[in-house]
């Protein structure tokens, strides 16, 4: 690979400034809990279904909060349940939704008993995870690993069974990851919708039931084809957890799961947030899931040069706050995007160092690199050229994951020739361009070794800042992508609360203890 | 010598005058053969096309077939004919625009903005309107005479008019982006019909703009002007500016 001359105690610093930031949280991850939590903790006992639309999980945990009791755990409350009235976990469930069951008005049972039940529901959802991690691995070992740089496509159809075709269309061009776009404003539900999507708009909702049809669907491809398929969406918005944890059931591979981009970009309160992508990293990390960060966004709204330096900041506060939750490198797919202005003389060196700098940082991590998009225009063939660059810039760095760019990125959700004309375009370069790059050093005084070395330099001193006034001053100040947000404002502020003495989340204590987390 | 071009009898230009050669690229639920091929041909024949070549095919799976094919039409346009509704005001530059309505309004006028209903895409909206504004030209938040509140994404129909009324506006911004299933004309139509309803139509200069708008397509709809991909705040704000001092 082409070697950038950096001093390496500027990456150590820029670490260490993005560690302490993290750090100064933790008292927030330790002492909270949140709505959505809740109701995850309530779905990995096996309930599920809806009442005139609205997911019994969160009738449960609405009753728990009407009831002021939410603060000791929803595991609690469903367990006592069950012993008192000798009924299932969903019979309990459904009882409560149904407004037969107050869970307040019945005897307390021993906590041994409790603990037993506790533990024995946890069990039953934790082997099954366990099997899917396991699953997964056994067929990337019989097929092989995923090819490098991945090709990642995505459906949007709306309709979940159009996705399907679509999918294993492209996967027999060579497409190694298929995303399923969500719907659009799913990220603003504070629930998860119910059953398979055939009309939705501008994507499927992320369901379980839409997570299950697309996973048969690239299996059976998978088999046909002597490749194991990964299956993407999004573990963003105000339901993370329950999203990661639909994904580790059904088995995901790959889950969009950024710490910070619902704050940003879907005004998501920053407790809110910070809270639920804790948990949900931490389901992915145990269910073996690939999670990847959304900073290719921040420059759809911000100039693409001169922000160029929040991406990496945020590249770097995002590692470690997966690593609070367990997440591996060989697990963190890092983002970015090739978003600069076309027209600007010499921005494919300014690209070609962005993403240079990315794999250093990050050289044991699948980045997932983001093609060209808002400089997309009607112009089909040169956005088709465009791409192309793109592709080359990724091959030639090293990049883990190529999200392929449509040729019609800015006209509609891509077509099936589009796609496939993706494919070709990206197995056309990652081919002929194959080994290109070793042929080449980088001089240390080279605009591109250059213009990487001061990215990282404002990077640094950006997160020195924030270390010093906080993660939450920041953010009301703008400093990320241009974008103001403050602490008690936002979506979902009201969901969050703080946990009792005798509180408790058996699947987090399970899996802290199983990912050696602290 | 010059090409012989009859304006009222234009036709696609490959390489010769009036050979009406087009270029196709569709894909067909059709096998990736001699038979898929054929059945490509006969598509564009029904749509009335000639010397059809099908220049590629390839097979997409899934019983998919991707093909490209050139073919010649001999149906023509009368280009003299064509009217289209455009926005004609002259274009002015800020400095300009802030020295013609000194001269010819003398008050400031009040802009209120946003990307409404289901859309969350602010980028053109904010290129319009933001201070820094966009390709070398300043956004409406700059000009002298102007007062602008940018309200930003997802804002829905109700909370625009009654912020526009609440500050007195006189001119009203309207960004749609996203058009699926025709998303942007119901979005569009909602807030004039409210506007309607609440007698607040006439109260207002409303301008609507977005990636697939046009000044046709916004009049259609009971906007006065309409803007499309690649429009500037110098066109929105001469427009402005126009209307008023002449109504003045
Ligand atoms: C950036 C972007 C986003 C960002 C938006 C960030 C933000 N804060 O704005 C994010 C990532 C959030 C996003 C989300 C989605 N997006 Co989007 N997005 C884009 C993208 C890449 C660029 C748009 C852009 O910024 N263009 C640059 C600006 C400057 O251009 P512009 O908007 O056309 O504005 C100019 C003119 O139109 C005009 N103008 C615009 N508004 C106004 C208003 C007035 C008054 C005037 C006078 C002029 C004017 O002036 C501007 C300057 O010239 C486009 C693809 C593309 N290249 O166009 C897709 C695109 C628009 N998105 C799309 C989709 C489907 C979505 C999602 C639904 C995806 C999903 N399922 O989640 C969501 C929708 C969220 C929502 N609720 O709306 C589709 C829309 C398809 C369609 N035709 O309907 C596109 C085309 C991509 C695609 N091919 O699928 N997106």
């Amino acid at each position: 690979m082409i070697k950038l001359t950096i001093d390496q105690s500027k990456i150590d610093e820029a670490r260490n400034y993005a560690k302490n930031i993290v750090d100064s949280l933790k008292w927030l991850l330790n002492d909270y809990s949140s709505d959505t939590i809740e109701r995850t903790i309530v779905r990995l006992f096996g309930i599920d279904g809806a009442i005139d639309e609205t997911p019994i999980p969160n009738l449960v945990v609405e009753h728990l909060k009407e009831k002021n009791v939410i603060d000791r755990g929803a595991a609690y409350w469903i367990a006592n349940s069950m012993l008192a009235t000798n009924l299932s976990a969903q019979e309990v469930a459904e009882e409560i939704s149904n407004g037969k069951l107050d869970v307040t008005s019945l005897d307390a049972q021993p906590d041994k008993k409790i603990i037993k039940l506790i533990d024995e529901l946890t069990e039953k959802m934790l082997n099954h995870i366990k099997a899917q991690k396991k699953f997964r691995e056994n067929k990337f070992e019989e097929f092989g690993p995923r090819k490098k740089p991945s090709i990642y496509v995505i459906v949007a159809t709306g309709n979940i069974y159009d996705d399907v075709v679509q999918a294993k269309s492209a996967a027999r061009e060579g497409a190694d990851i298929i995303a399923v776009i969500r719907s659009t404003a799913q990220s603003l539900l504070d629930y998860v919708p119910y059953g398979a999507t055939t009309v939705g708009f501008g994507g499927t909702f992320a369901t379980q039931e839409n997570f299950k049809i697309m996973r048969q669907g690239l299996d059976e491809v998978g088999d046909e084809l002597h490749r194991y398929i990964s299956l993407t969406n999004y573990a963003s918005g105000l339901c993370m957890p329950e999203i990661a944890v639909m994904g580790a059931i059904e088995r995901l591979d790959v889950m969009l799961n950024d710490a910070m981009y619902g704050i940003l970009f879907r005004d998501i309160n920053m407790k809110r947030t910070l809270l639920d992508q804790y948990f949900s990293r931490m389901i992915n990390a145990y269910a073996g899931i690939e999670i990847q960060t959304g900073e290719d966004n921040y420059l759809t709204t911000s100039d693409a040069i001169e922000k160029a330096y929040t991406v990496t900041a945020s590249q770097l506060i995002n590692e470690q706050f997966a690593y609070v939750s367990g997440i591996k490198k060989e697990k963190l797919g890092i983002g970015h995007a090739f978003e600069i202005n076309p027209d600007i003389t010499d921005s494919f060196s300014y690209e070609f160092a962005h993403a240079l700098l990315t794999s250093r940082l990050f050289p044991d991590s699948p980045s997932k690199y983001m093609p060209p998009t808002k400089h997309a225009t009607g112009n089909i063939f040169k956005v088709y050229i465009m791409n192309a660059m793109f592709n080359l810039v990724s091959q030639m760095t090293n990049q883990g994951v190529q999200l392929l760019g449509m040729m019609t990125e800015a006209i509609h959700t891509p077509h099936l020739v589009d796609r496939a004309l993706a494919i070709e375009n990206a197995n056309y370069v990652f081919n002929t361009a194959k080994n290109f790059a070793q042929n080449f050093d980088l001089l240390p005084d080279s605009f591109i070794n250059k213009r990487a070395e001061t990215v990282l330099d404002e990077a640094r001193l950006f997160l020195k800042k924030v270390s010093e006034q906080g993660l939450f001053e920041s953010m009301s100040k703008g400093d990320f992508a241009d974008i103001k947000r403050t602490e008690f404002g936002g979506k979902g502020v009201q969901g969050i609360f703080k946990k009792s003495e005798n509180y408790f989340n058996p699947f987090m204590d399970r899996m802290k203890a199983e990912l050696n987390l602290k | 010598m010059s090409l012989n071009i009859d304006p009222t009898k234009i036709k696609p230009y490959g390489d010769t005058l009036d050979d009406g050669r087009m270029q196709f690229s569709f894909a067909l639920p059709a096998p990736a053969n001699e038979q898929g091929k054929e059945a490509a041909k006969q598509l564009l024949q029904q749509m009335g096309l000639t010397e059809i070549e099908i220049s590629y095919y390839s097979d997409l799976g899934e019983g998919f077939t991707h093909f490209v094919a050139y073919a010649n039409t001999n149906i023509s346009v009368d280009l003299t004919k064509i009217k289209v509704k455009v926005v004609d005001t002259p274009i002015m530059e800020m400095e300009e625009n802030d020295k013609y309505l000194d001269e010819n309004y003398g008050k400031k006028i009040t802009i209120v903005g946003a990307c409404i209903e289901s859309d969350a895409h602010t980028v053109g909206i904010d290129a319009i309107m933001n201070m820094k504004g966009y390709n070398h030209r300043f956004g409406l938040e700059r000009y002298r005479n102007f007062i602008t509140y940018n309200l930003g994404a997802q804002v829905s129909s109700e909370e625009l008019l009654k912020k526009a009324v609440e500050v007195n506006a006189d001119v009203i911004l309207v960004s749609q982006v996203v058009t699926q299933k025709n998303i942007h004309i119901k979005n569009l139509t909602k807030l004039i019909n409210l506007a309607e309803s609440e007698g607040l139509r006439d109260k207002f200069l409303f301008i609507c703009g977005g990636p697939r708008i046009s000044h046709e397509l916004a009049i259609e709809l009971g906007y006065d002007a309409g803007f499309g991909s690649g429009s500037y705040s110098t066109d929105v704000a001469s427009f402005i500016s126009f209307h008023f001092a002449e109504k003045k």
